[in-house]
């Protein structure tokens, strides 16, 4: 194996992130920040408990988890698009490396910066509104397979994309609505029966449930389920990308 | 002496249907530079491209110091530097950290001398904290060598390498592909420039249309399809080519001042002297002559257009 290859693309990647912090993490814990203080804090305030949580607490997983989602597909996509942006790619396809061993470096980097959002995010949602974390270790769990299948996801859309409008129709037009209706800011249980039928078909909603089960403990479907879910998403990622691979689509001709 | 490229049955075609590359066969030998010529379109950068991994082969199987391109894919790119003819760089990234993201990529440790003295080599250590949007064409011209020298390649890929830069900057480059030389690397470029294959090629492929058509050692080539001319400047201009001189290959200039002859390499100018000694004999004086051999520019031309 690679490993000084996979070390190069990954190092390549985070050092992107250093250079462009005010894009990479300070302009979303910023916009995470405004929805925590307005949701949050001013309107949360007069806003009844859901499930025994406060409504400022309540919506912390799932503002977590927007970001989560949209910074792990645009870090992924844009990493992989730049290269066949600019024509950089030639170098990783005449290089020494795997399929396997790109997806680790580009994937990874683009995971890690996603997973080191969410915790800026948290901390910075512990200033705004008071909530506990009762299962630590499935917080974990769930913000490090997110990100990484979301990234797995980001990466197929950027070798998807042929131009930067592509790039920005899925985060934008697909699972930003998918997790605003997915129960970041409410409980699907307050809505009505039909509706909370129709949004068992939000994939987000299985990712957002098992996230604030590990906060609060309070779900809106069970941890199993939300955590076969979230597999499933995963296994569906990476079969995408293992027919990329194997057919040079959009990479190779 | 094994092959430093061994090419066998090599084809292309696209999915758009065009064939870039017909059953081609090519050796390059261990420490040459090789200039592979044709015109735009004739599939120079395919062959490349495929060579270093970059295109896949339709058929056809190449090795790279031994190695299958495909089956052994990690040592045959391992040894393998590409200095593509696009000037694909990472605009934002500093000199130091794009040519050291290359080592790594190709499965190298760090090693700050070795690419400090690539730096230095090619001019560049002063710039290696710039970033690469601010530097000039030739430069980052100068950078793309350096990020493809930088994990040691035995086998290095030019493919217009100084499409675009000065003409001081270009002498400082061929002396560089010369001194690569000297240390070992076996160097292939593709250029427009006949001159640079011309000056530093120890031999020449030519490919059209896919196929290559000519193999050959450069002086060989030269000796071989080069054309040699000596022109006279009569002392008197002529009407026409006098009638016992009609067995020369002689063209009259339009004001019939000039007497130009033709005659091959091969044929070492040993009818020079008598047809002076004939011209002598009909009565024509001259005043001056010159002598000019044509470049292998003119023999590219003929070979690639024939008519």
């Amino acid at each position: 194996m690679n490993l000084y290859g996979i070390r190069a693309i990954y190092l390549f990647e985070m050092a992107r992130m250093r250079r462009t912090l005010m894009q990479s993490v300070a302009s979303p814990v910023l916009s995470t920040a405004l929805y925590f203080v307005v949701f949050g804090s001013a309107i949360g305030s007069h806003m009844v408990d859901i499930d025994g949580v406060s409504y400022g607490a309540f919506i912390v997983p799932g503002m977590i988890m927007l970001a989560l989602l949209t910074q792990s597909i645009s870090n992924a996509s844009f990493g992989i698009y730049m290269p066949r942006f600019t024509g950089t790619i030639y170098e990783i396809h005449s290089a020494p490396v795997s399929y396997i061993e790109i997806l680790l470096g580009y994937v990874g980097a683009a995971a890690t910066k996603s997973i080191l959002l969410g915790a800026i995010m948290l901390a910075t949602a512990r200033l705004c509104v008071p909530f506990q974390i009762e299962h630590p270790l499935w917080m974990v769990a769930f913000l490090v397979l997110t990100a990484v299948t979301f990234s797995l996801l980001g990466f197929i859309i950027g070798i998807w994309a042929d131009g930067f409008e592509k790039l920005q129709i899925v985060p934008l037009m697909i699972v930003t609505p998918l997790t605003f209706l997915g129960g970041s800011f409410y409980s699907i249980d307050m809505l009505p029966p039909f509706w909370q039928t129709v949004s068992l078909f939000n994939p987000v909603v299985y990712l957002i449930s098992g996230f604030r089960w590990s906060f609060y403990g309070v779900a809106d479907v069970s941890l199993p389920v939300s955590l076969g879910m979230t597999a499933l998403f995963l296994v569906l990622c990476l079969a995408g990308v293992r027919w990329i691979f194997r057919t040079g689509y959009r990479l190779k001709t | 002496m094994q092959p430093a490229i061994a090419i066998h049955g090599l084809s292309k075609t696209y999915a758009s249907g065009l064939t870039a590359l017909r059953n081609v066969n090519l050796e390059i030998r261990r420490g040459e530079i090789f200039a592979l010529l044709g015109p735009n379109g004739a599939g120079k950068t395919t062959l490349i491209s495929i060579v270093c991994g970059i295109v896949n082969p339709s058929a056809g199987r190449v090795l790279a110091d031994g190695h299958d391109i495909v089956a052994d894919y990690r040592a045959a790119r391992a040894r393998i530097g590409l200095v593509p003819q696009e000037l694909s760089t990472d605009a934002f990234e500093s000199v130091w950290s794009t040519v050291t993201f290359s080592r790594g990529l190709f499965g190298k440790p760090a090693n700050p001398a070795y690419i400090e003295k690539v730096l230095r080599d090619l001019s560049l250590w002063d710039k290696k904290d710039s970033r690469i949007m601010a530097l000039s064409g030739g430069m980052k011209r100068r950078v793309m060598i350096a990020k493809a020298l930088s994990h040691e390649p035995q086998i290095l890929f030019l493919d217009e390498p100084t499409a675009g830069v000065d003409v001081e900057l270009r002498r400082g480059m061929w002396d560089m592909v010369r001194r690569l030389r000297e240390s070992g690397v076996t160097i292939i470029l593709t250029t427009h420039y006949i001159e640079e294959a011309q000056e530093m090629a120890d031999r020449i492929g030519v490919i059209r249309q896919g196929e290559i058509i000519l193999v050959e050692e450069k002086d060989t080539l030269m000796a071989k399809l080069g054309k040699r001319q000596l022109t006279l400047t009569l002392g008197e201009p002529l009407a026409r080519i006098p009638q016992a001189l009609q067995d020369y290959r002689l063209e009259l200039s339009a004001d019939g001042s000039q007497l130009v002859y033709t005659y091959d390499n091969q044929e070492h100018g040993g009818d020079i002297a008598r047809l002076l000694q004939r011209l002598g004999e009909a009565g024509i004086e001259f005043k001056d002559l010159s002598s000019s051999e044509s470049s292998l520019e003119e023999i590219f031309v003929s070979l690639v257009h024939p008519s």
